[in-house]
């Protein structure tokens, strides 16, 4: 038997397999395209109806091109919500949330992977519960928290707790990767009369340094998407973030068919921009996650 | 979306730890100094987590309404929630919100992953599969929100793209208010959740494909063996601990859907896609009814907890199973 499969081997190394392309082949990348397709086709119809004026729209119905490329509704909708105060408040809060997040992860984790603290794996299961806690058993007692110290309708209330949750997950995942530094880097640096401040801050940042930044990309579109503490803390326009701000638009009287396209196009744009961008490490980071 | 998996093989790492510190020469006194650097993170942890969470907990015993002190009632809530028709069709509408996101997406993720990986990666080349394997993640990366007003605008009642489509090819009298109407809300807001969650199991199956010996799929096809039968007796055997994974992470954010449900139906009509998340949330704010919606919030939050020990359990076990056999 293994002989036979060792015999079998050379020929798929040279490439035969391929060219043995058989029509249930075909047929099944046909379907695996068709499904593609099938995912893609709602984001498509959002972006050829939010360049369509409405009277286009329905003369000609959703599934052709514009006419002629119609900006009107992405401009009102842009103007009437201040669509660039929005991304602001949004690139603020994922940033800081997803530095502070990671600062404190490291923190927590030098203690619990490096230092090995006694009871850290309760310390651990208490993250791990914090992060899968549904944020509703949280949220009425933070909203009067917050409302008491004035910090209500302020971006930082949406910071501050965004950082906490997240470096839950941080601390849960750093921490074992710090479990295995290596020994022998520590003392070597000990050795040279390194502190343990210094050792984190020179020697383990840097070494992790790619975890790190898959944390950060995490954390902040993690963050970007967030809509349920966002909504109940973030009332005024001023300081509504992007998913928020256009949820809250839907069936205002200013929103016809087309400008409302032109929403979800807004909506869309910037986590596509990130997807574009850090596609790589997303992909690396989702299935890092599920086997480390 | 939050799709870290915080649950593989936590436990046996932590038991290999040993109780030194890494870094030599920590003195005396061991491990104490590296309290200090908990202390941060964990001050905060206590007072966004812990002492919320305890709190509420308190006020599901309580009558509050948000302004004057909560007013004790001991089980009064408990005893609602019992006889609450619409906290148990909410419950019974998050098990429709699992199929959707927990047991389509995980067959057809197989499926797809299979395919990926199997056949297209190798006879038409990793580009395409990857290619492919972007496409079918893309809804993932959107903000729920978003992903939720996209499908809305679709499913538009007067002038919606798949009315108009319908009409356009003679389909007319299937017409329908989509999320307007009793029998099709929750199917609709179902379609969202199986769109959104499609492409995480397909991403996370291709990397544990990777794991498959070929020598191993190449004896078994010399062997006779049909693609669904090695499909099943060698891929399925092999990936099953991520399987778990997604299935676990899967239910837990179908159990706290709340989004697209406040954006498309609040609920409606009438309960007909009320789940809990949102029934606690209208609770809270719409109704001034704090302590029943502590309430409904912290069964929430069991559920998930019972599920989440008795997952890990079954993990222990698959992995116990696994070394011996």
């Amino acid at each position: 038997m293994s002989e036979i499969a060792n015999r079998s081997l050379p020929s798929r190394r040279m490439g035969f397999a391929r060219r043995h392309r058989t029509a249930g082949d075909w047929t099944i990348v046909v379907i695996a395209i068709l499904v593609g397709f099938v995912i893609v086709v709602p984001l498509l119809i959002i972006l050829i109806n939010s360049f369509k004026s409405p009277t286009d729209y329905a003369h000609s119905g959703p599934l052709t091109l514009p006419a002629n490329l119609y900006f009107d509704g992405i401009v009102k909708f842009w103007n009437r919500v201040n669509f660039s105060q929005k991304l602001w408040n949004s690139f603020l809060i994922s940033s800081v949330v997803a530095i502070a997040a990671v600062l404190i992860s490291l923190l927590n984790s030098f203690a619990i992977g490096i230092g090995r603290v006694r009871g850290r794996t309760w310390v651990i299961i208490l993250f791990l519960v914090a992060n899968m806690l549904p944020q509703e058993a949280l949220l009425y007692p933070l909203y009067y928290m917050f409302k008491q110290v004035g910090l209500y309708d302020n971006v930082w209330s949406v910071i501050i707790i965004f950082t906490v949750t997240q470096s839950a997950f941080g601390t849960y995942l750093l921490s074992s990767v710090f479990g295995t530094f290596p020994r022998e880097v520590l003392e070597a640096a000990s050795m040279d009369g390194a502190s343990r401040w210094q050792i984190l801050w020179r020697v383990i940042a840097p070494i992790t340094r790619p975890t790190l930044s898959v944390l950060i990309i995490f954390f902040f579109i993690w963050t970007w998407n967030e809509f349920l503490i966002p909504l109940t803390f973030l009332v005024s326009n001023a300081n509504q973030t992007v998913p928020v701000a256009i949820a809250v638009l839907q069936g205002d009287r200013i929103m016809d068919v087309t400008t409302t396209s032109a929403a979800a196009l807004l909506g869309l744009i910037p986590t596509l921009v990130f997807f574009l961008i850090f596609q790589r490490t997303l992909t690396r980071g989702i299935t890092a996650g599920a086997i480390k | 979306m939050g799709s870290a998996v915080p649950f593989v093989r936590q436990r046996r790492a932590t038991r290999k730890w040993e109780d030194e510190s890494l870094l030599p020469g920590s003195g005396k006194h061991g491990s104490a100094g590296f309290w200090l650097y908990l202390v941060p993170g964990f001050a905060l942890f206590a007072i966004i987590i812990l002492i919320p969470l305890g709190w509420n907990i308190y006020l599901s015993f309580t009558e509050w309404r948000g302004i004057k002190p909560p007013i004790w009632i001991g089980l009064d809530n408990w005893t609602k929630l019992i006889g609450d028709d619409k906290f148990w069709t909410s419950f019974s509408n998050s098990i429709w919100m699992i199929v959707a996101m927990v047991i389509v997406p995980t067959l057809l993720g197989l499926l797809l992953a299979a395919m990926l990986f199997d056949l297209i990666g190798k006879k038409f080349g990793s580009r395409l599969a990857s290619f492919l394997r972007a496409t079918y993640y893309l809804p993932q990366i959107l903000p729920i929100a978003v992903a939720a007003i996209v499908i809305g605008w679709i499913l538009r009642p007067e002038n919606g793209a798949l009315n108009l489509v319908l009409k356009a090819i003679g389909l007319g009298s299937l017409q329908h208010n989509w999320l307007g109407s009793p029998d099709t809300a929750l199917p609709s807001i179902m379609f969202v959740m199986v769109w959104v969650q499609i492409g995480y199991p397909v991403v996370i199956f291709m990397a544990a494909l990777q794991r498959v010996d070929p020598e191993l799929y190449e004896a078994a096809e010399l062997d006779g063996a049909g693609w669904f039968q090695r499909f099943r007796a060698i891929t399925i055997n092999i990936i099953r601990p991520e399987i778990l994974v997604v299935t676990l992470t899967c239910t837990i954010a179908a159990l706290k859907v709340f989004g697209p449900v406040y954006i498309l139906t609040r609920g409606g009509p009438g309960t007909s896609t009320i789940v809990p998340s949102y029934y606690s949330y209208s609770e809270f704010f719409t109704n001034q009814q704090v302590g029943y919606g502590a309430t409904i919030a912290t069964t929430l939050s069991v559920v998930i907890a019972v599920l989440t020990i008795v997952f890990i359990q079954v993990q222990n076990r698959v992995e116990r199973s696994e070394r011996e056999g």
